[in-house]
This record gives structure tokens, sequence and C-alpha cells, in this order.
């Protein structure tokens, strides 16, 4: 649907490097990333809106690099919402119909139909100064869609909407894609709207796409320590890759971690590596199972995030572990326990 | 603090009421001047009536051509940014900065017996010292540039994520500044057309060296007060000063924001 290849756009301070991406129809596609990252270049790139330097981007199977915005069949929807202020909502929705060549007919339904589900009857002869954040964003959605556009670019659609807005149009957006079936391409840095929307995601950082793949693989497997950092992985440490009697360890200088999976060749000098918490298991005596990484130390943090708690153990290297907050009663953990910490091989993602 | 305060208040006003009356006390001497029988008297005279209206039609002219040829301009200038914007920007204020005479001279210059290019115009026919047309050249290069900076302005004024959702819908480029930029910045050009127009009625200096005939209203109360003095200017410059405001009105009117119109 939307393949993207050796993308490059120059700008005096500020340039995308080699930008590769391929997007499904009907996917609900989000780019994360700091601010300053490039993901609004990339989206107006995408639409048109800038020159691109190199590179090619293909809709649809069609190759639309040198294509007019108009002639993309992509629709835009920015944080800011720009609905045009002097026109009604009506006008506002209205908009886009009288240059598409669709079916007049079926085009009324379809703005029958976006009114209708974004409840936005009462509010056609309004002007948008006179709308909430929330009406403004139901307002600039039904004018993106009502085109039928093959692609919907979304900046940062939420990220100017109050929290108790932002639940209502995240809904709206999850319900009007599985609805319409286009693809979504959104662009944001809330972690809520991709784990809630996103079917795919990637990672962009300095102009460069740092990590594609499935919402989960990036918040669970990330591939560099910028990834990491970004999703806020907890337990990151670096180390020296080491291969003894046929196992792989990471040696932080302090402690000692079995890996497996680990396509990296050992000797490397410097390897970051993440445990998630949930996957370490916490116990006043050794556990006789068959996770391969056996630590022992003390507690240093307890931190209470309802139905669990985070536990920081000193273990030479401090590591977090997520136990419920049963098992933390029934243990009778306080600051200072010597308590063990185990985890598999497997449950190691290594990366540099 | 509150007596700081009341005090720059009083300076403020006094300097006010200094700045009005500097503005006002000679027009409203010159206006009180005339006396409305020899007001009605300028105004039945053929040539101050043909005057008036020249420099009418030639500034409307100055404003049309500034409007067809600057509003593109002045779009690239709100727009983009380009090497060297700074220094075509200085170039745009220039007519505002030099004396009059001076921008008279360099156009004849240009267009005169002397140059090529007058030469060129004279072999088509086309005369500019003493015509219509050198008079329009005149007025739209002292008028332009306050078109082009106002227009300018109402661009910049209008974001342009605005028109790049536009485009997305299926806009064109033409299209785009028809419905979006255009509605929402026609009240800067329009203040920019009249802004214009008011300069080129205004202008003596340069058109006095071009086309001192046929005679634009300023040309005429020069005339009229180096041969006859200036009782017999005065009448003709009240009737220029009462157009000149009421254009000044009209551009006031518009350039309100809409809240103090409410």
């Amino acid at each position: 649907m939307i393949k993207i290849e050796n993308l490059c756009v120059d700008f005096p301070i500020f340039s995308l490097r080699n930008i590769n991406l391929f997007i499904k129809k009907g996917e609900f596609f989000v780019l994360l990333g700091p601010t300053g990252a490039g993901k609004t270049v990339l989206l107006e790139a995408i639409a048109g809106l800038i020159p691109v330097k190199r590179g090619k981007i293909y809709i649809g199977g069609r190759d639309v690099t040198d294509s007019p915005p108009e002639k993309r069949d992509v629709s835009i929807l920015y944080q800011d919402l720009a609905l045009f202020p002097h026109l009604t909502v009506l006008g506002n929705i209205k908009y886009g119909l009288r240059f598409k060549k669709n079916n007049p007919v079926r085009a009324k339904k379809i703005m029958s139909e976006l009114i209708e589900k974004l409840h936005l009857a009462p509010l056609l002869n309004r002007l948008p100064e006179t709308l909430s954040g929330g009406e403004k964003q139901r307002v600039a959605l039904a004018r993106a869609l009502v085109v039928e556009p093959c692609v919907l670019l979304l900046d940062e659609p939420l990220s100017s909407l109050d929290p108790s807005f932002r639940e209502e149009v995240r809904e709206y957006l999850k319900r009007l894609h599985q609805d319409t079936g286009i693809t979504f391409f959104m662009v944001t840095h809330d972690f809520e709207d991709v784990l809630y929307l996103a079917t795919k995601a990637a990672m962009m950082n300095q102009g460069e796409i740092e990590q594609v793949g499935e919402v989960s693989d990036i918040f669970q497997k990330p591939s560099s320590h910028f990834v990491a950092n970004f999703v806020r992985a907890k337990n990151i440490l670096s180390g020296k890759l080491v291969e003894k009697k046929g196992h792989i360890f990471i040696d932080t200088g302090n402690i000692k971690v079995e890996v497996t999976n680990c396509n990296l060749e050992s000797g490397r000098e410097k390897v970051y590596f993440t445990v998630r918490p949930e996957d370490i298991v916490i116990s006043r005596n050794p556990l006789s199972s068959s996770a391969r990484n056996l630590l022992f130390g003390r507690v240093q943090e307890i931190l209470h995030r309802g139905p669990v708690l985070y536990v920081t153990v000193d273990v030479g290297e401090k590591i977090t572990a997520l136990i419920t907050k049963a098992s933390f009663e029934e243990m009778e953990l306080r600051k200072g326990d010597k308590v063990f910490l185990a985890f598999k091989a497997t449950a190691v993602h290594v990366f540099v | 603090m509150e007596r700081r305060k009341e005090f720059f208040s009083i300076v403020a006003f006094i300097c006010g009421a200094l700045v009005i009356c500097f503005l006002t006390f000679p027009l409203l001497k010159m206006f009180t001047s005339s006396s409305l029988g020899n007001l009605v008297f300028t105004l039945r005279d053929k040539e101050v009536l043909e005057s008036i209206w020249r420099s009418l039609y030639t500034a409307f002219i100055a404003g049309l051509i500034s409007f067809l040829v600057g509003t593109p301009f002045a779009y690239l200038l709100a727009r983009r940014d380009f090497f060297g914007k700074k220094i075509i920007e200085s170039v745009i204020d220039l007519p505002m900065v030099i004396p009059h005479p001076v921008v008279g001279i360099a156009i004849l210059s240009v267009v005169g017996k002397d140059y090529w290019f007058g030469r060129v115009l004279s072999g088509l026919g086309i005369r500019v010292m003493g015509s219509i047309l050198g008079i329009v050249v005149v007025l739209t290069f002292v008028g332009m540039p306050f078109y082009i900076n106002s227009a300018k302005n109402g661009f910049k004024s209008v974001p342009s994520r605005l028109e790049k959702v536009s485009r997305s819908l299926g806009a064109s480029f033409f299209s785009t500044f028809l419905q979006v930029t255009f509605p929402l910045a026609w009240k800067s050009m329009l203040v920019g057309v009249i802004m214009c127009c008011a300069r080129a009625i205004s202008e003596f200096g340069a058109v006095v060296v071009v086309a001192y005939h046929p005679m634009v209203a300023p040309v005429l109360i020069y005339e009229r007060f180096e041969a006859y003095g200036l009782s017999y200017s005065q009448p003709v410059a009240v009737l220029l000063t009462l157009f000149c405001l009421v254009l000044f009105l009209i551009l006031r009117i518009f350039s309100m924001p809409e809240s103090v119109k409410r």
C-alpha cells in the first residue's frame, strides 16, 4: 500500500536519510520518535507537501514521487487540525468533495455516515472557532475521510487534547480504522496510542528509521540503545560478550548473564541487553528451575504500582523485577532483604 | 509605583495632544481658510475636476497593476525563503525611502531618449514623458511597495498548514489560493491596494519630473500656488484632502479587527 524506498529529504538544518518502509493496506501504522526526529517531515514527504531529494514513494502500487499532493489520494490531519476558519463545519467537511470526481450519490452517503458516526449533526452550521478540542478533532477527521483517501496521515492528532477527549478520539480513530479499512499512518510519541491503536510501528531518530516491526517487538525487543531508552525499557545494561564452554555470556564487570539466540560474535567489547521485569522471578531461596541466570542481592527499592510492584535489587547491578501484590505480601519483602533473582537465558534481549 | 504610572499617563496624554495638534492644526487652518463659496467655485472649475479625476484614476490603475503583478510576488515572499530574500525585500522598500524627485529622475533616465530603452519605446510610438502612461508608471513605482508589503503580511498570517490540508484534499495550487488563501488574506490585500492608491494620489515630486502635463491634482495645486498664491491653491488642496480622508477612513474600517467592529 505504501512503499518507501531509500527516501532522502534535505533541508538546510535537517535531513531524512535512506528511509525504507513498507506498510500493508488497511494497516494502522504508527511512527514513534522524539521531537525533532523528522516524523512530520516524513509525513509531509508522503503527502507530497515537501520536495524529495532522492528515493521513491509508492502509494497503492503507483509511483507518486513526482505527483502533486492533490494527485496522491492521501489525506493529512495535523496536530493543530488546520480547520478552515472561514468555513462552517459543513463547509469544512464538504471541502474536498468538489475536487474529487467521486460519484455524488456515494459521496453524499459517505458524508452522512461520517456526520452520524462522529456525532457532528448539531455542529454543522458552526464556525471552527466556536468548537471544543474534541469537536474540532471530529470535524477534521470527517473532512479527511470524506474524500475516501487510500491513506490517512495523522500528525500527533491526540497530543493537543485533554485526557478525557483523548480517550474519546482514540476510540473514534480505532472504530473509523476498522470500519473504513483505510490505511492509517500516525505519528505519535504517546505509548498508549501505540499500544491501543497500532498494528505495526516504526521508531525514528535523527532523520533515520531505527526499528520497524510489530509493536510488541519494539517494546520488548528494542534493536538499539536509543529504542530501548525511548520505550523506557527497564534493566538496560551493557557488557562484553564472552563465550565459555559453548555458552554465551555478557560480562558487565559485576555480573555475568547467560544469553541465547545471540547473533553477535563473542568478544564484542560493548553490547547492551534488557530483561523485562515480568520475566524475572524473585525469591527468598534459590529456585531449582530451568532459569539459567540466578543472581543474589539486597532489595534496594520497592515501588507500588497498583496491583503490581517493582522491586529493584542490587546484585552488583541494579535489576528491577515485577511481582504481584499477593506475592509481595506473602514474601513480606522489605528494603535491605536478601533475595534471589532468576530469569531464563531466552529472556535476555541483546542489542548494540 | 502608582504615582509613576500616573506621571507616565500625563506625559503620554500631553505628547498625544501635541501630535494631534501638529497633524491637524495646519490642515484645519487650510480647511477654514477656504470659504464654502470658494470651494463650490473651485468644484465648478473644469481643470480642477479633471486633475482630481486624473489623480484618482491613475492612482487606481497603479493600484490595479500593483495588485496583478504584486500578488504572486508577495505570495512568494511570504511563503518561500531563498538566497538574497532580505536584499529583495530592501529593494522593494527602496521607493519609500528615496526622495521623490530622485524617483522621477531615475524613471526619466530609463525612458528618456538618451537611453536605448527610451529609444525603443519611442520607436514603438509609446510616450512616457508628459503622458498618462508616465504618470501611471511613476505612481506604480511609488505605490507598489505598500501593496506588496501589506499583501505579504496578509499571506503570512494564513497558516501554511491550511494550504497543505487543502492540497491533500484534492485542490490544486490555484484552487487552494482561491478557496483558502484569498478568503483569509483579502482584507490585507485590499488594505494594500488602498494604501498604494493613497500613496499614488499624494505623489508630487516624481510626477512633476516625469509628467508635468497632463496635470494631476498635486501638480495643479503647486502650479496655482506658484502662479496665484496661497488662496487659489487652498480650495484645490482641500478637495484633494477630502478625497484622501475618505480613502483612509475606508482603510481604517477594513483593517480593524473583527471584534472591534462588532
